[in-house]
């Protein structure tokens, strides 16, 4: 019966988890062997290190990432994480990172709005003075901030990796607006758009144009830059950035998690030492 | 409280307290000499887990208050400030937020306990009462601290929820807007609903005082629902059911922690991350697993007021579950035929689970289109859950009591000792010592 019963509601949760999902299913995300995936992944510095590159020179002419300030880079765990400096602020890579950086401020002697180059101390400054014109100026379409973009999006790192490496010429049939990409991976729904026979293709409209080509980043370390190269680094560091503590949550857990099990362990056999001449 | 006390204070301040106020004697009568049945399985554990997962939220809960702002502009990104530069913030918050989750599984699992084995039939009315109390506390406090990340399933559900108020007559409107604090969920009503969520959880820790001090008169139910008759039927609660308790609260843990440390947002909606927009609205809105099954009543009545009144209905009918059974017979392992009602009872609030976190004109056989049945396809899961929420309420008001007085029940045994010296399983059904017994 006990464990009739358990099958039984494993199965039920098991339903539940099923992803609710949308009218006008896009493309499932194309899974990625992520370093940081799983109970004992790490990210890998050198990727994290790359899709900053990636997110600076690309995304951040478009993307804010109002959470992460330049200190974050130099964390426990970030990707410029140097252990001859605890206080990532002291950090010299991430200081002369902030230095490239030119963000607001107010001169404190005459009030007057001011540039200055940022410290790590400073947030990442954002591309945009407001979402009116962050809107104006993309087309009718405000780029989403990118601080915890993998997990606020269904399929997490998969889906950004599909979406950006995704971008296909859209099908004979389909009527694209001006400003508009077709992207499969994108949720949407075509139904209106689609005048080509059968059923209307998956995916749906981005007004983001495919923002990423060969070699529009150099990296450092002397990668081949690839399309693919970059989107699996700029996902990396997004991933990264989604969720800083991550590593440090893993490796916590991991002690914690044999603790509980000794103490359990430990549980069941005074369970059984206490019960032993008791009939029940 | 259970009447009779063995208490003898050993030290002299213990005396000198005991006839001033006897705390160590009620700690000692409570938690120490406790007669408890001694064939109590692990189905009777999770009520040590949920007092100790009440805590665990509690004391989160105190710590991430002392973060956390609750204000429309400023609340989203607190929690995640949380997360990123509070020491272990990440590790309160998201055992704040799975401990939501694994709250509900384990009082949905306390609940099956009690339905199964009738541990709500006389004398144990109030204790039940008081258990479906707390669970209708709990929701409110849940949806309420859902609210407060104030991301897009956050503010969009409690847009809904609130909603349902305004359906009904009259009062309805002004209500609605005396709930919000304004003429729309804002502001107002973020900081009141984070107000009532601190408070409710003290509300809850009453009333599961007063859980336990009903129980405690009447004393456990059991798996063979048959009273306790003589001392041999129990052992003391310490350290027999200490340590029991305290093994499935480390087995309890190490699912809770693999949520936590290994899949913290796997239990979430990822739309609630982001930021709380009212001109937007998410192309699904879903409550979170554990409401799943009211939603789906909700939205399996056409008619507005009519799903909101199925939907508090819904909880409405526990409170009445002891005076619906009709059947003497505690424990369902001596009814076979309402144990067959009862599990088809578990898979239909799972199927409503299913369906509420599914699209209402949704397929539920893809591509099969069958039937358009008043204003839907009968292949569609606003179709399933309006089947499912037919049997929910038909199982509390039609099946069990009719069942009380047409089913013939196995024989009960004697005594709780009895089937622990001979289980059922094993012996010839001549050999127990019981006659037949009808509700």
């Amino acid at each position: 019966m006990l464990r009739k019963s358990i099958a039984l509601a494993a199965l039920g949760l098991a339903l539940i988890s099923g992803p609710a999902l949308a009218a006008g299913e896009p493309k499932e995300p194309r899974s990625v062997a992520w370093t940081f995936a799983g109970p004992f992944g790490k990210f890998d510095a050198a990727q994290v290190q790359r899709g900053y590159k990636v997110y600076r020179e690309v995304c951040a002419a478009c993307h804010s990432m109002d959470l992460m300030f330049f200190r974050n880079l130099g964390q426990k765990h970030g990707p410029f994480y140097d252990p001859k400096y605890p206080n990532p602020n002291d950090n010299p890579y991430v200081k002369s990172l902030a230095k490239d950086i030119q963000v607001n401020d107010i001169d404190s002697e005459t009030g007057d709005t001011i540039q200055r180059a940022a410290l790590p101390a400073d947030k990442f400054p954002l591309p945009f003075p407001n979402e009116a014109a962050a809107r104006a100026s993309n087309g009718g379409a405000a780029p989403p901030d990118l601080s915890v973009i993998t997990k606020s999006r269904e399929g997490g790192p998969d889906y950004i990796y599909s979406l950006l490496t995704g971008y296909v010429n859209a099908p004979a049939g389909l009527t694209v607006g001006p400003g508009q990409y077709y992207n499969p991976y994108m949720p949407g729904d075509l139904k209106s758009y689609w005048t080509g026979k059968g059923e209307a293709p998956k995916g749906g409209f981005i007004a983001m144009a495919p923002p990423l080509a060969v070699d529009k980043v150099t990296f450092d370390d002397g990668t081949k830059s690839t399309v693919d190269q970059q989107a699996r680094d700029v996902v990396a560091f997004l991933a990264w950035a989604s969720e800083p503590k991550q590593t440090e949550r893993k490796q916590f857990g991991l002690g914690a998690m044999i603790y509980l099990f000794i103490f359990t362990l430990l549980l069941w056999f005074s369970y059984k030492r206490v019960w032993r001449n008791i009939a029940h | 409280m259970s009447g009779h006390s063995t208490y003898e204070p050993k030290s002299g301040f213990e005396r000198w307290l005991d006839v001033r106020l006897p705390i160590v004697r009620l700690m000692n009568d409570t938690i120490v000499t406790f007669p408890t049945p001694k064939n109590l399985n692990y189905w009777f554990t999770f009520g040590g887990i949920l007092a100790l997962v009440l805590g665990l939220q509690i004391v989160t809960g105190i710590v991430l208050a002392m973060h956390y702002v609750p204000n429309a502009d400023m609340a989203f990104a607190s929690v995640e400030r949380i997360m990123r530069d509070v020491n272990y913030g990440w590790l309160i918050r998201y055992m704040h937020s799975n401990g939501a989750s694994m709250f509900f599984l384990a009082v949905y699992l306390h609940m099956f306990r009690g339905l199964y084995y009738g541990s709500y039939k006389a004398p144990r009315e109030v204790l039940w009462i008081l258990g479906c109390t707390i669970y209708l506390v709990m929701i409110i406090t849940a949806f309420m601290g859902y609210v407060l990340p104030w991301g897009q399933m956050s503010f969009h559900g409690a847009v809904v929820i609130t909603n349902l108020v305004g359906s009904l007559p009259i009062v309805g409107g002004p209500i609605t807007t005396w709930l919000w604090g304004g003429f729309a969920v804002d502001n107002a009503t973020l900081n009141r609903f984070f107000s009532l969520h601190y408070l409710l959880p003290f509300v809850i820790a009453g009333l599961v005082i007063l859980h336990i001090w009903a129980l405690h008169v009447t004393g456990n139910n059991n798996p063979t629902g048959v009273n306790v008759k003589s001392e041999n039927d129990t052992v003391p609660f310490h350290p027999y059911y200490t340590v029991k308790d305290g093994f499935a609260i480390g087995v309890f843990l190490l699912l809770y922690m693999s949520f936590v440390f290994y899949n913290p947002n796997a239990l979430g909606d990822p739309v609630n991350y982001v930021p709380a927009n009212p001109l937007v609205t998410p192309a699904h809105i879903v409550p979170e697993w554990y409401l799943l099954p009211f939603y789906a009543i909700l939205r399996a009545v056409p008619d507005k007021l009519g799903g909101v009144i199925l939907m508090f209905g819904a909880i409405a009918v526990l409170f009445l579950l002891p005076w619906l059974d009709t059947s003497k017979v505690r424990s369902m392992r001596y009814r076979p035929t309402a144990r067959l009602y009862f599990f088809i009872f578990v898979f239909v609030s799972l199927v409503l689970g299913y369906c509420g976190g599914q699209l209402p004109d949704g397929q539920v056989i893809p591509g099969l289109s069958g039937l358009v049945l008043l204003d839907a396809d009968i292949n569609s899961f606003v179709w399933l859950s309006r089947v499912a929420t037919l049997y929910y309420f038909a199982y509390f008001l039609i099946i069990l009591p009719m069942l009380g007085l047409t089913e013939t029940p196995l024989p009960v045994p004697e005594s709780i000792s009895d089937p622990v010296l001979s289980h059922p399983a094993s012996t010839p059904v001549g050999a127990m010592a019981a006659p037949e017994k009808r509700g």
